[in-house]
Protein backbone atom coordinates (compact mmCIF):
# COMPACT_ATOMS: atom_id res chain seq x y z
CA UNK A 1 0.00 0.00 0.00
CA UNK A 2 2.99 2.24 0.78
CA UNK A 3 4.61 1.81 -2.26
CA UNK A 4 0.99 2.51 -4.22
CA UNK A 5 0.96 5.65 -2.34
CA UNK A 6 4.62 6.78 -3.20
CA UNK A 7 4.04 5.66 -6.68
CA UNK A 8 0.95 7.90 -7.14
CA UNK A 9 2.49 10.62 -5.06
CA UNK A 10 5.54 10.64 -7.57
CA UNK A 11 2.84 10.10 -10.70
CA UNK A 12 1.06 13.62 -9.52
CA UNK A 13 4.53 15.60 -9.29
CA UNK A 14 5.53 14.24 -12.74
CA UNK A 15 2.42 15.70 -14.16
CA UNK A 16 2.51 18.93 -11.99
CA UNK A 17 5.98 19.46 -12.91
CA UNK A 18 5.60 18.75 -16.39
CA UNK A 19 8.11 16.15 -16.37
CA UNK A 20 9.80 16.25 -19.92
CA UNK A 21 9.14 12.56 -20.60
CA UNK A 22 5.78 12.42 -19.92
CA UNK A 23 4.47 15.91 -21.60
CA UNK A 24 6.69 13.88 -25.16
CA UNK A 25 4.70 11.31 -24.43
CA UNK A 26 1.20 12.94 -23.99
CA UNK A 27 1.85 15.03 -26.92
CA UNK A 28 2.82 12.49 -29.30
CA UNK A 29 -0.24 10.35 -28.16
CA UNK A 30 -2.52 13.46 -28.19
CA UNK A 31 -0.81 13.88 -31.97
CA UNK A 32 -1.45 10.95 -33.14
CA UNK A 33 -5.03 10.00 -31.75
CA UNK A 34 -6.60 13.39 -32.88
CA UNK A 35 -4.93 13.30 -36.11
CA UNK A 36 -6.82 9.86 -36.18
CA UNK A 37 -10.14 11.31 -35.25
CA UNK A 38 -9.86 13.98 -37.64
CA UNK A 39 -9.43 11.74 -40.87
CA UNK A 40 -12.22 9.49 -39.25
CA UNK A 41 -14.63 11.69 -39.05
CA UNK A 42 -13.93 13.47 -42.08
CA UNK A 43 -14.85 9.50 -44.04
CA UNK A 44 -17.35 8.63 -40.73
CA UNK A 45 -19.84 11.49 -40.62
CA UNK A 46 -20.61 11.67 -44.27
CA UNK A 47 -20.53 8.25 -45.20
CA UNK A 48 -23.05 7.38 -42.21
CA UNK A 49 -25.24 10.50 -43.47
CA UNK A 50 -25.15 8.91 -47.05
CA UNK A 51 -26.48 5.77 -45.79
CA UNK A 52 -29.11 6.97 -43.95
CA UNK A 53 -30.15 9.12 -47.14
CA UNK A 54 -29.56 6.48 -49.88
CA UNK A 55 -31.61 3.46 -50.73
CA UNK A 56 -29.74 0.99 -52.85
CA UNK A 57 -30.04 -3.09 -52.79
CA UNK A 58 -27.39 -4.15 -50.16
CA UNK A 59 -27.98 -1.17 -47.86
CA UNK A 60 -28.63 -3.45 -45.11
CA UNK A 61 -25.84 -5.35 -45.27
CA UNK A 62 -23.35 -2.35 -45.58
CA UNK A 63 -25.45 -1.30 -42.44
CA UNK A 64 -24.80 -4.56 -40.44
CA UNK A 65 -21.36 -5.21 -41.88
CA UNK A 66 -20.79 -1.54 -40.73
CA UNK A 67 -22.05 -1.97 -37.28
CA UNK A 68 -20.16 -5.47 -37.03
CA UNK A 69 -16.85 -3.36 -37.58
CA UNK A 70 -17.46 -1.50 -34.36
CA UNK A 71 -15.76 -4.04 -32.68
CA UNK A 72 -12.86 -5.06 -34.98
CA UNK A 73 -10.51 -6.37 -32.29
CA UNK A 74 -7.35 -3.44 -32.40
CA UNK A 75 -5.20 -6.14 -32.64
CA UNK A 76 -5.94 -7.73 -36.34
CA UNK A 77 -6.67 -4.04 -36.88
CA UNK A 78 -2.87 -3.99 -35.95
CA UNK A 79 -1.68 -6.76 -37.98
CA UNK A 80 -3.81 -6.29 -41.00
CA UNK A 81 -1.94 -2.74 -41.05
CA UNK A 82 1.29 -4.24 -40.57
CA UNK A 83 0.88 -6.74 -42.95
CA UNK A 84 -0.23 -3.43 -45.50
CA UNK A 85 2.67 -1.30 -44.48
CA UNK A 86 5.26 -4.29 -44.21
CA UNK A 87 8.60 -4.30 -46.50
CA UNK A 88 6.30 -7.26 -48.68
CA UNK A 89 3.19 -5.36 -48.60
CA UNK A 90 1.61 -3.12 -50.85
CA UNK A 91 1.96 0.03 -49.57
CA UNK A 92 5.57 -0.80 -47.60
CA UNK A 93 6.75 1.37 -50.48
CA UNK A 94 6.21 4.19 -48.35
CA UNK A 95 8.66 2.88 -45.57
CA UNK A 96 5.47 4.16 -42.65
CA UNK A 97 6.02 0.67 -40.56
CA UNK A 98 7.58 2.01 -36.78
CA UNK A 99 6.54 5.41 -37.53
CA UNK A 100 3.71 8.06 -35.94
CA UNK A 101 1.88 8.02 -39.54
CA UNK A 102 1.53 3.70 -39.26
CA UNK A 103 -0.24 4.31 -35.81
CA UNK A 104 -2.69 6.97 -37.47
CA UNK A 105 -3.28 4.54 -40.15
CA UNK A 106 -4.20 1.68 -37.27
CA UNK A 107 -6.59 3.64 -35.22
CA UNK A 108 -8.07 5.57 -38.41
CA UNK A 109 -9.42 1.90 -39.64
CA UNK A 110 -10.09 1.27 -36.25
CA UNK A 111 -12.67 4.32 -35.05
CA UNK A 112 -13.69 4.67 -38.74
CA UNK A 113 -16.66 2.41 -38.14
CA UNK A 114 -17.34 3.57 -34.98
CA UNK A 115 -18.08 6.97 -36.31
CA UNK A 116 -20.07 6.02 -39.44
CA UNK A 117 -21.73 3.58 -37.87
CA UNK A 118 -23.17 6.48 -34.97
CA UNK A 119 -23.83 8.72 -37.54
CA UNK A 120 -26.15 6.90 -39.75
CA UNK A 121 -28.17 6.23 -36.40
CA UNK A 122 -27.81 9.71 -34.88
CA UNK A 123 -28.92 10.92 -39.17
CA UNK A 124 -31.53 7.79 -39.22
CA UNK A 125 -33.78 9.49 -36.48
CA UNK A 126 -32.98 12.87 -37.88
CA UNK A 127 -34.05 12.08 -41.38
CA UNK A 128 -37.38 10.18 -40.34
CA UNK A 129 -38.36 13.36 -39.28
CA UNK A 130 -37.09 15.99 -42.20
CA UNK A 131 -37.36 13.35 -45.05
CA UNK A 132 -40.74 14.86 -46.24
CA UNK A 133 -39.88 18.27 -45.83
CA UNK A 134 -36.57 18.04 -47.81
CA UNK A 135 -37.91 15.78 -50.41
CA UNK A 136 -41.10 18.54 -50.56
CA UNK A 137 -37.89 20.85 -51.11
CA UNK A 138 -36.32 18.52 -53.97
CA UNK A 139 -32.71 18.97 -52.10
CA UNK A 140 -30.38 16.50 -53.61
CA UNK A 141 -29.02 13.48 -51.71
CA UNK A 142 -25.78 15.91 -50.97
CA UNK A 143 -27.24 18.79 -49.36
CA UNK A 144 -29.55 16.03 -47.38
CA UNK A 145 -26.39 14.82 -46.17
CA UNK A 146 -25.01 18.34 -45.35
CA UNK A 147 -28.35 19.35 -43.75
CA UNK A 148 -28.00 16.47 -41.49
CA UNK A 149 -24.66 16.37 -40.51
CA UNK A 150 -25.32 20.07 -39.55
CA UNK A 151 -28.71 20.22 -38.27
CA UNK A 152 -27.35 16.58 -35.74
CA UNK A 153 -24.26 18.35 -34.96
CA UNK A 154 -24.48 18.28 -31.37
CA UNK A 155 -25.27 14.15 -31.08
CA UNK A 156 -22.31 13.83 -34.09
CA UNK A 157 -19.83 15.35 -31.75
CA UNK A 158 -20.68 12.72 -29.36
CA UNK A 159 -19.81 10.23 -31.98
CA UNK A 160 -16.61 11.79 -32.78
CA UNK A 161 -15.82 11.99 -28.93
CA UNK A 162 -16.80 7.98 -28.49
CA UNK A 163 -13.93 7.34 -31.45
CA UNK A 164 -11.43 9.66 -29.97
CA UNK A 165 -11.96 7.92 -26.48
CA UNK A 166 -11.76 4.31 -28.49
CA UNK A 167 -8.21 6.06 -30.15
CA UNK A 168 -6.93 7.14 -26.81
CA UNK A 169 -7.38 3.69 -25.14
CA UNK A 170 -6.41 1.43 -27.54
CA UNK A 171 -2.55 -0.12 -26.98
CA UNK A 172 -2.53 -3.11 -29.49
CA UNK A 173 -2.67 -1.94 -32.91
CA UNK A 174 -0.34 0.81 -32.15
CA UNK A 175 1.89 -1.46 -30.38
CA UNK A 176 2.36 -3.84 -33.27
CA UNK A 177 2.22 -1.05 -36.17
CA UNK A 178 4.19 1.14 -34.23
CA UNK A 179 6.78 -0.66 -32.37
CA UNK A 180 6.93 1.48 -29.06
CA UNK A 181 10.06 2.84 -30.05
CA UNK A 182 11.34 5.53 -27.28
CA UNK A 183 10.59 9.02 -28.55
CA UNK A 184 9.73 8.02 -31.87
CA UNK A 185 6.38 5.79 -31.83
CA UNK A 186 6.20 5.63 -27.55
CA UNK A 187 2.16 6.57 -26.72
CA UNK A 188 0.53 6.78 -23.19
CA UNK A 189 -1.22 2.82 -23.84
CA UNK A 190 1.72 1.60 -25.06
CA UNK A 191 4.10 3.12 -22.16
CA UNK A 192 1.66 2.56 -19.36
CA UNK A 193 1.61 -1.03 -20.59
CA UNK A 194 5.48 -1.11 -20.47
CA UNK A 195 6.15 0.35 -17.38
CA UNK A 196 3.70 -1.20 -15.67
CA UNK A 197 5.40 -4.80 -16.28
CA UNK A 198 8.74 -3.37 -15.72
CA UNK A 199 7.60 -2.07 -12.11
CA UNK A 200 7.70 1.46 -13.28
CA UNK A 201 4.53 2.79 -11.24
CA UNK A 202 4.89 6.53 -11.18
CA UNK A 203 5.26 6.55 -15.15
CA UNK A 204 2.38 4.82 -15.83
CA UNK A 205 0.09 6.30 -13.24
CA UNK A 206 0.71 9.67 -13.97
CA UNK A 207 0.11 8.77 -17.45
CA UNK A 208 -2.99 6.94 -16.33
CA UNK A 209 -3.91 10.30 -14.81
CA UNK A 210 -3.57 12.51 -18.01
CA UNK A 211 -5.51 9.82 -20.13
CA UNK A 212 -8.44 10.32 -17.81
CA UNK A 213 -7.81 14.06 -16.89
CA UNK A 214 -8.70 14.05 -21.44
CA UNK A 215 -11.52 12.27 -21.49
CA UNK A 216 -12.96 14.72 -19.04
CA UNK A 217 -11.93 17.72 -20.20
CA UNK A 218 -13.06 16.15 -23.57
CA UNK A 219 -16.69 15.49 -22.40
CA UNK A 220 -16.64 18.74 -20.55
CA UNK A 221 -16.22 20.64 -24.10
CA UNK A 222 -18.79 18.43 -25.60
CA UNK A 223 -21.35 19.31 -22.67
CA UNK A 224 -20.46 22.96 -22.77
CA UNK A 225 -20.47 22.93 -27.03
CA UNK A 226 -23.88 21.60 -27.06
CA UNK A 227 -25.21 24.44 -24.84
CA UNK A 228 -23.62 27.21 -26.34
CA UNK A 229 -24.82 25.95 -29.46
CA UNK A 230 -28.53 25.00 -28.55
CA UNK A 231 -30.04 28.61 -29.31
CA UNK A 232 -27.48 29.81 -31.70
CA UNK A 233 -28.00 30.80 -35.08
CA UNK A 234 -27.15 28.45 -37.70
CA UNK A 235 -26.03 29.26 -41.55
CA UNK A 236 -27.98 27.65 -44.17
CA UNK B 1 -37.42 26.40 -68.64
CA UNK B 2 -40.56 29.08 -67.64
CA UNK B 3 -44.66 28.39 -67.83
CA UNK B 4 -46.97 26.82 -66.12
CA UNK B 5 -47.42 23.49 -64.74
CA UNK B 6 -51.23 23.97 -64.75
CA UNK B 7 -53.70 22.62 -65.40
CA UNK B 8 -53.01 18.91 -62.77
CA UNK B 9 -55.02 16.43 -64.02
CA UNK B 10 -55.31 13.33 -62.02
CA UNK B 11 -57.09 10.48 -63.65
CA UNK B 12 -57.81 7.08 -61.77
CA UNK B 13 -55.42 7.62 -59.07
CA UNK B 14 -55.25 4.53 -56.20
CA UNK B 15 -53.02 3.89 -53.27
CA UNK B 16 -52.95 0.63 -51.83
CA UNK B 17 -50.10 -0.21 -50.12
CA UNK B 18 -51.60 -3.29 -48.11
CA UNK B 19 -55.17 -5.06 -48.52
CA UNK B 20 -56.88 -2.30 -48.08
CA UNK B 21 -57.17 0.42 -50.90
CA UNK B 22 -56.63 4.03 -49.15
CA UNK B 23 -57.24 6.26 -52.49
CA UNK B 24 -59.72 4.55 -54.70
CA UNK B 25 -59.96 5.45 -58.43
CA UNK B 26 -60.11 9.30 -58.04
CA UNK B 27 -60.17 11.30 -61.01
CA UNK B 28 -60.06 14.94 -61.15
CA UNK B 29 -58.83 18.46 -62.85
CA UNK B 30 -57.74 21.09 -61.20
CA UNK B 31 -56.83 24.66 -63.02
CA UNK B 32 -55.45 27.96 -62.08
CA UNK B 33 -57.08 30.68 -59.94
CA UNK B 34 -59.55 28.89 -57.78
CA UNK B 35 -59.01 28.03 -54.44
CA UNK B 36 -59.50 24.02 -53.66
CA UNK B 37 -60.23 22.64 -51.05
CA UNK B 38 -60.15 18.90 -50.37
CA UNK B 39 -62.50 18.07 -47.75
CA UNK B 40 -63.51 14.85 -46.14
CA UNK B 41 -63.74 13.10 -42.35
CA UNK B 42 -60.95 11.31 -41.16
CA UNK B 43 -59.34 8.58 -43.24
CA UNK B 44 -60.93 9.95 -46.15
CA UNK B 45 -57.77 9.96 -48.19
CA UNK B 46 -57.20 13.75 -48.49
CA UNK B 47 -53.84 13.66 -46.91
CA UNK B 48 -52.56 10.91 -49.26
CA UNK B 49 -54.17 12.26 -52.07
CA UNK B 50 -52.25 15.58 -51.51
CA UNK B 51 -48.59 13.64 -50.97
CA UNK B 52 -49.26 11.81 -54.56
CA UNK B 53 -50.01 14.87 -56.36
CA UNK B 54 -46.87 16.01 -54.63
CA UNK B 55 -45.05 13.32 -55.10
CA UNK B 56 -44.10 12.47 -51.84
CA UNK B 57 -45.19 8.92 -52.64
CA UNK B 58 -45.47 6.96 -55.39
CA UNK B 59 -49.09 5.53 -56.57
CA UNK B 60 -50.34 2.27 -57.13
CA UNK B 61 -52.17 3.05 -60.29
CA UNK B 62 -53.49 5.93 -61.93
CA UNK B 63 -51.85 8.90 -63.74
CA UNK B 64 -51.00 12.45 -62.22
CA UNK B 65 -50.46 14.92 -65.22
CA UNK B 66 -48.46 18.34 -65.32
CA UNK B 67 -49.67 20.61 -67.67
CA UNK B 68 -48.49 19.57 -71.50
CA UNK B 69 -47.42 15.95 -69.77
CA UNK B 70 -43.55 17.16 -70.64
CA UNK B 71 -42.99 19.11 -68.13
CA UNK B 72 -39.32 17.80 -66.77
CA UNK B 73 -39.57 17.35 -63.12
CA UNK B 74 -37.02 19.08 -61.35
CA UNK B 75 -38.85 21.76 -62.39
CA UNK B 76 -42.27 20.35 -61.33
CA UNK B 77 -40.50 20.13 -58.13
CA UNK B 78 -39.11 24.01 -58.22
CA UNK B 79 -42.71 24.65 -58.59
CA UNK B 80 -44.74 23.05 -56.45
CA UNK B 81 -44.53 23.39 -52.11
CA UNK B 82 -46.06 21.80 -49.63
CA UNK B 83 -47.01 23.26 -45.75
CA UNK B 84 -47.48 19.71 -44.03
CA UNK B 85 -49.82 19.55 -40.71
CA UNK B 86 -47.48 19.22 -38.44
CA UNK B 87 -44.23 21.55 -39.68
CA UNK B 88 -40.98 20.19 -39.91
CA UNK B 89 -38.61 22.73 -38.11
CA UNK B 90 -35.08 22.25 -38.75
CA UNK B 91 -32.61 22.79 -35.84
CA UNK B 92 -31.76 26.15 -37.05
CA UNK B 93 -32.93 29.84 -36.67
CA UNK B 94 -36.69 30.91 -37.89
CA UNK B 95 -34.55 33.42 -40.59
CA UNK B 96 -32.14 29.94 -41.26
CA UNK B 97 -35.11 27.88 -41.87
CA UNK B 98 -36.06 30.49 -44.38
CA UNK B 99 -32.70 30.75 -45.94
CA UNK B 100 -32.13 26.92 -46.43
CA UNK B 101 -34.84 26.79 -48.35
CA UNK B 102 -33.69 29.13 -50.87
CA UNK B 103 -30.29 27.41 -50.70
CA UNK B 104 -31.90 24.22 -51.74
CA UNK B 105 -33.58 26.11 -54.66
CA UNK B 106 -30.13 27.38 -55.92
CA UNK B 107 -31.05 31.18 -54.69
CA UNK B 108 -27.32 32.77 -54.24
CA UNK B 109 -26.11 33.14 -51.09
CA UNK B 110 -26.02 37.27 -51.27
CA UNK B 111 -29.39 37.25 -52.85
CA UNK B 112 -30.81 35.13 -49.40
CA UNK B 113 -31.03 37.91 -46.86
CA UNK B 114 -33.09 40.23 -48.68
CA UNK B 115 -35.69 36.92 -49.50
CA UNK B 116 -35.19 36.01 -45.75
CA UNK B 117 -36.02 39.82 -44.50
CA UNK B 118 -39.37 40.22 -46.94
CA UNK B 119 -40.50 35.99 -46.36
CA UNK B 120 -40.48 37.04 -42.55
CA UNK B 121 -42.12 40.66 -42.87
CA UNK B 122 -45.19 39.35 -45.06
CA UNK B 123 -45.37 36.80 -42.09
CA UNK B 124 -45.32 38.95 -39.42
CA UNK B 125 -41.82 37.03 -37.82
CA UNK B 126 -39.48 39.71 -38.14
CA UNK B 127 -38.84 39.98 -34.27
CA UNK B 128 -38.25 35.84 -34.24
CA UNK B 129 -35.94 36.11 -36.85
CA UNK B 130 -33.03 34.66 -34.65
CA UNK B 131 -35.50 32.72 -32.33
CA UNK B 132 -34.56 28.44 -32.39
CA UNK B 133 -37.48 27.57 -34.64
CA UNK B 134 -38.02 24.57 -32.65
CA UNK B 135 -39.05 26.64 -29.37
CA UNK B 136 -41.82 28.66 -31.56
CA UNK B 137 -45.37 28.35 -30.60
CA UNK B 138 -47.65 25.92 -32.96
CA UNK B 139 -48.92 28.96 -34.63
CA UNK B 140 -45.42 30.87 -35.38
CA UNK B 141 -44.01 27.59 -36.22
CA UNK B 142 -46.94 27.38 -39.01
CA UNK B 143 -46.57 30.76 -40.07
CA UNK B 144 -43.05 30.04 -40.79
CA UNK B 145 -43.52 26.88 -42.54
CA UNK B 146 -45.75 29.04 -44.67
CA UNK B 147 -43.24 31.76 -45.16
CA UNK B 148 -40.70 29.07 -45.67
CA UNK B 149 -42.51 27.97 -48.68
CA UNK B 150 -44.17 31.17 -50.14
CA UNK B 151 -40.73 32.12 -50.66
CA UNK B 152 -39.94 29.59 -52.76
CA UNK B 153 -42.67 31.51 -55.08
CA UNK B 154 -44.31 28.10 -56.32
CA UNK B 155 -47.08 27.64 -59.02
CA UNK B 156 -48.67 25.37 -56.53
CA UNK B 157 -49.09 25.13 -52.85
CA UNK B 158 -50.20 22.04 -51.23
CA UNK B 159 -51.27 22.87 -47.50
CA UNK B 160 -52.31 19.51 -45.41
CA UNK B 161 -54.39 20.82 -42.77
CA UNK B 162 -52.68 23.50 -41.88
CA UNK B 163 -54.17 24.93 -38.83
CA UNK B 164 -55.38 21.46 -37.39
CA UNK B 165 -53.98 21.80 -33.88
CA UNK B 166 -54.12 25.78 -33.75
CA UNK B 167 -56.28 27.84 -31.76
CA UNK B 168 -59.04 30.34 -33.43
CA UNK B 169 -56.44 33.40 -33.07
CA UNK B 170 -53.52 31.05 -34.74
CA UNK B 171 -55.71 30.09 -37.18
CA UNK B 172 -56.92 33.33 -38.19
CA UNK B 173 -53.56 34.19 -38.64
CA UNK B 174 -52.49 31.47 -40.63
CA UNK B 175 -55.67 31.65 -43.10
CA UNK B 176 -55.18 35.26 -43.80
CA UNK B 177 -51.26 34.31 -44.83
CA UNK B 178 -52.82 31.78 -47.25
CA UNK B 179 -55.42 34.26 -48.77
CA UNK B 180 -52.32 36.78 -49.36
CA UNK B 181 -50.43 34.08 -51.05
CA UNK B 182 -53.29 33.50 -53.18
CA UNK B 183 -53.82 36.79 -54.02
CA UNK B 184 -50.02 37.05 -54.87
CA UNK B 185 -50.92 34.11 -57.45
CA UNK B 186 -50.27 30.46 -56.25
CA UNK B 187 -52.75 28.14 -56.33
CA UNK B 188 -54.12 26.77 -53.24
CA UNK B 189 -55.08 23.22 -52.91
CA UNK B 190 -55.56 22.74 -49.39
CA UNK B 191 -56.85 19.82 -47.40
CA UNK B 192 -59.34 20.42 -44.17
CA UNK B 193 -62.14 18.49 -42.32
CA UNK B 194 -63.17 22.29 -41.09
CA UNK B 195 -66.29 23.30 -42.52
CA UNK B 196 -65.82 26.48 -41.31
CA UNK B 197 -62.02 26.98 -43.05
CA UNK B 198 -63.27 25.06 -46.00
CA UNK B 199 -66.33 27.85 -46.23
CA UNK B 200 -63.83 31.11 -45.51
CA UNK B 201 -61.05 29.50 -48.18
CA UNK B 202 -62.67 27.31 -51.00
CA UNK B 203 -63.65 28.45 -54.37
CA UNK B 204 -63.89 24.93 -54.72
CA UNK B 205 -64.27 21.70 -53.07
CA UNK B 206 -63.89 18.29 -53.70
CA UNK B 207 -65.48 16.31 -51.07
CA UNK B 208 -63.48 12.58 -50.27
CA UNK B 209 -64.80 9.68 -48.59
CA UNK B 210 -62.96 6.76 -47.73
CA UNK B 211 -60.52 6.95 -50.22
CA UNK B 212 -63.02 7.67 -53.59
CA UNK B 213 -63.84 11.26 -54.68
CA UNK B 214 -67.61 11.36 -53.53
CA UNK B 215 -68.59 15.14 -54.88
CA UNK B 216 -66.98 18.10 -56.87
CA UNK B 217 -68.95 21.37 -56.62
CA UNK B 218 -68.22 25.24 -56.71
CA UNK B 219 -68.21 25.97 -52.97
CA UNK B 220 -71.18 27.85 -53.13
CA UNK B 221 -73.45 24.75 -54.77
CA UNK B 222 -71.68 22.84 -52.19
CA UNK B 223 -72.49 24.54 -48.98
CA UNK B 224 -76.12 25.31 -50.28
CA UNK B 225 -77.05 21.71 -50.80
CA UNK B 226 -74.77 18.67 -51.33
CA UNK B 227 -75.59 16.71 -54.10
CA UNK B 228 -74.53 12.96 -52.22
CA UNK B 229 -75.68 11.44 -49.28
CA UNK B 230 -71.85 11.28 -47.56
CA UNK B 231 -71.37 15.00 -47.89
CA UNK B 232 -74.93 16.06 -46.68
CA UNK B 233 -73.98 13.91 -43.88
CA UNK B 234 -70.66 15.35 -43.10
CA UNK B 235 -71.89 19.07 -43.22
CA UNK B 236 -75.44 18.27 -41.10
CA UNK B 237 -72.06 16.81 -38.52
CA UNK B 238 -73.57 13.20 -38.60
CA UNK B 239 -71.04 10.79 -38.20
CA UNK B 240 -69.78 8.74 -40.90
CA UNK B 241 -68.57 5.56 -40.01
CA UNK B 242 -65.62 3.65 -42.00
CA UNK B 243 -66.63 0.60 -43.25
CA UNK B 244 -63.78 -1.42 -41.68
CA UNK B 245 -64.70 -0.41 -37.97
CA UNK B 246 -66.22 -3.52 -35.94
CA UNK B 247 -69.68 -3.79 -36.03
CA UNK B 248 -70.30 -3.39 -32.40
CA UNK B 249 -68.29 0.01 -32.79
CA UNK B 250 -70.81 0.86 -35.72
CA UNK B 251 -73.51 -0.24 -33.31
CA UNK B 252 -72.21 2.23 -30.63
CA UNK B 253 -72.16 5.29 -32.50
CA UNK B 254 -75.38 4.74 -34.21
CA UNK B 255 -76.89 4.63 -30.57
Amino acid sequence: MTDLWEALSVALSLVVGLDRELVDIVGLSLRVSLTAVTMAALIGLPLGAALTVARFPGRGVCIVALNSLMGLPPVVVGLIVYLMLSRAGPLGVFGLLFTPAAMIIAQTVLITPIIASLSRQITDDLWSEYREQLRSLGVSRRRAVTTLLWDGRIGLLTAVLAGFGRASAEVGAVMIVGGNIDNVTRVMTTTIAMETSKGNLALALGLGIVLIAISLIVNGLTFGLGVATRFEKAPA
Amino acid sequence: MTGSILPLRVTGLTYQPGSRRLVDDVSFELTAGMRTVILGPNGAGKSLTLRLCHGLIPPSAGLIAWGDGNIPSAYLTRRQAMVFQKPVMLRRSTAANISHALACHGVKRRDRPARVAEALARTGLEALARTPARVLSAGEQQRLALARAWILRPEVMFLDEPTASLDPSSTRSVEDIILAIHNAGTKIILTTQDLGQAKRIADEILFLDRGRLIERATANEFFAGPATPEARAFISGELIMPKHLPRQTKDLASE
